[in-house]
């Protein structure tokens, strides 16, 4: 084809406008990932082209990516994002094309951060954390770290990162100007991090840590504590969502808004009252039970909800294995489900029988049921949390309805 | 007291290795056997254990256990002094003659086994199903080895799904992993004998010298459901 660029761009746009307007009509989907692909195989230039000129923000990690971008856009008063995780080339494409605003706040799979950043010549990339994540379909974590490393020694954007986890820190070191802010909020895993990314000697990745190689935790720009403190600042910090881990993508995201030009109080006031993002932590209804539901696909992110779940008697665990899933549920024995022992845990979705085994060994009462058996066997008059990975976290979205 | 040692976890264990001391500890424990897990990191003594168990890990990590494991010399010592090994993924293809990693780079072994690893042309990802005698052994591989036993070695199990070793052996048939004596080396990654508990108390078997009863949980229920699913009907319908 020898078309223009422009005009190749402009008929690519309306195509994915076409094809997302039908797809949603259709009830085919969300109507944001089939059109920005047809988009991408007509003008593969497009995304490039569609994020000139705009002020790009984006949010990449294993876990809390979806939550970290509606805070950022929620610190900046409003922005063009992909709301729907539609987190790779297509759903970005859509997102671009729907909409343009002063800023646009993107979220990035991880996998695909090291080929967007350096179309999209983001301002600023918020990176939240680093840990094993379906490893049957996406990369070690380490390898990914040293993709992360290369892209970043080539961007020119500020590097806003958790300093608090050593994965990040050895990729955020990369950036070729050194215009990283580094953030302490946190971490509540470090399995991935007990080898240094830097030698591979044993690290203790607990408080201050350092390796005999160099490799350090960096001086923190800010700290999260009971407010998050800048060297020049201080700010409280409140959120409507639940957990620690939600308080630190909160303090990154302000972080992140400051970096644009809005002010720490005023970012912090607008983070306070974000809640349920696409579903996550909101209460829903099956039958006459209350449901609260979150999302965890991955060790790490089962360690960050078990400390809101640890202190109910009744919660409900459902594990799916499906592509999007990752096959093989392994991963169950990465993560700290002994400390639900007491509590008596539903097991539910295509691997609830991996799951019930792995709580079996772990002395936790497990109860496997089929999940049209959970509104009649699972009751109580306080909310019911159910952790559900990826795929099956989306079947009970469709099942329940909003309280 | 049953001494299980989980060998350099912070290098080997990318996907949930430590759920085999966890399976092998309980299973001890709910037939009256104290059980201890230690976990032995790259500058400790490698402990006198009952089981030791060796998991899977990325290239460099999986250089470093090598070197580090063949500097310390004392695994070989330990297995020929009656303990029981347990090598999984990474840790089957240390244990053997060498194996390659990217870049073509051929890294030595700790020579236990003779057993040749190359680099195939693809990654092998998905389950695995063997017949190891009378059982099923299920599980998930992810790897990109090719490992060609010595004409003397025999496979933990002959494939029925999946890849496992990927090399016709002397048998003729393509086999997974390797079965000498107190070693086990599988392709079956992580935690494999949480899907597996015949296999779990093989080894505790072996380590405490004596045959142990059948202990029946949900783990037999999960055996079942995975060998029928990887499988189909027909393996279900054989011997579990």
């Amino acid at each position: 084809m020898t078309t223009r660029p422009s005009l190749r761009s402009g008929l690519a746009v309306a195509a994915l406008k076409l094809v997302n307007t039908a797809s949603r009509r259709l009830h085919l989907g969300q109507g944001t990932v089939a059109g920005g692909r047809v988009a991408l195989r007509i003008d593969p230039h497009v995304l490039r082209r569609l994020a000139r000129g705009r002020r790009i923000v984006l949010v990449s990690g294993t876990n809390g990516k979806t939550t970290t971008t509606a805070l950022v856009v929620a610190a900046l008063g409003g922005a063009t994002t992909n709301t729907t995780g539609s987190n790779m080339s297509a759903g970005l494409v859509a997102a671009l094309a729907a909409d343009r605003r002063s800023f646009t706040v993107l979220e990035v799979d991880e996998a695909y951060l090291p080929i967007v950043a350096p179309l999209v010549n983001p301002e600023v990339i918020v990176l939240l954390n680093l840990s094993r994540d379906q490893l049957d379909r996406a990369a070690e974590v380490r390898v990914l770290t040293e993709k992360w490393r290369t892209v970043l020694h080539q961007t020119n954007a500020t590097v806003v990162a958790n300093s608090a986890d050593p994965l990040v820190v050895y990729a955020a070191i990369a950036q070729m100007d050194s215009k990283v802010v580094w953030c302490d909020v946190g971490t509540s895993w470090t399995l991935d991090a007990r080898a240094c990314p830097q030698c591979t000697e044993p690290l203790d990745p607990v408080g201050s840590w350092r390796c005999d190689c160099g490799f350090a935790k960096p001086d923190a720009d800010f700290v999260l504590g009971e407010k998050l403190l800048g060297r020049n600042s201080e700010v409280s910090l409140r959120t409507a969502l639940p957990g620690a881990f939600n308080r630190s993508n909160a303090a990154l995201a302000v972080v992140a808004a400051h970096q644009l030009g809005v002010s720490f109080e005023e970012a912090a006031q607008r983070v306070a009252s974000v809640e349920g993002i696409a579903g996550r932590f909101t209460l829903r209804r099956l039958g006459g039970q209350v449901f609260r539901l979150m999302l965890a696909k991955n060790p790490a992110g089962v360690a960050a909800l078990i400390d809101l779940v640890a202190a109910t008697s009744h919660m409900v665990v459902s594990i799916n294995d499906f592509i999007a899933d990752g096959l093989d549920p392994s991963w169950l024995y990465d993560a700290p489900f002994d400390r639900l022992r007491g509590a008596t845990v539903w097991c539910t979705g295509s691997r609830a029988l991996d799951l019930a085994t792995r709580l079996h060994y772990d002395d936790v009462d497990a109860r496997v049921v089929s999940p049209s058996e959970i509104p009649s066997r699972v009751q109580s008059t306080e909310p019911i949390d159910i952790i559900a990975n990826y795929t099956t976290f989306a079947e009970w979205l469709e099942v329940t309805t909003p309280c | 007291m049953l001494k299980i040692a989980v060998l350099y976890p912070e290098l080997l264990g990318t996907y949930g290795d430590g759920g085999n001391a966890l399976v092998l500890s309980s299973r001890a424990r709910q037939r009256g056997i104290e059980a201890q897990v230690t976990a032995v990191s790259l500058d400790d003594e490698i402990p006198s254990a009952d089981i030791l168990l060796l998991g899977g890990g990325e290239d460099g990590p999986q250089r470093q256990a090598t070197f580090a494991l063949a500097k310390n010399g004392a695994l070989a010592q330990r297995v020929n002094n009656g303990a029981i090994l347990l090598a999984v993924c990474a840790g089957f293809q240390i244990i053997g003659t060498s194996y390659e990693v990217e870049g073509g780079l051929h890294v030595d072994g700790l020579d236990l086994i003779e057993a040749v690893t190359t680099r195939g042309e693809k990654r092998r990802v998905g389950n695995l199903l063997t017949r190891v005698g009378e059982r099923w052994l299920v599980g998930f591989e992810n790897h990109g080895g090719e490992t060609q036993l010595g004409d003397d070695e025999v496979g933990l199990g002959v494939v029925s799904v999946g890849a496992g070793n990927a090399k016709r052996a002397a048998s003729g048939d393509v086999v997974d992993g390797v079965r000498r004596g107190r070693i086990y080396g599988t392709y079956a990654h992580g935690p494999v004998l949480a899907q597996n508990p015949w296999f779990a108390d093989e080894l505790l078997s072996a380590a405490l010298g004596y045959q142990l009863e059948p202990l029946a949980s949900v783990a037999d229920e999960l055996h079942r459901e995975r060998v029928s699913a990887v499988g189909g009907v027909e393996a279900s319908s054989l011997n579990y």
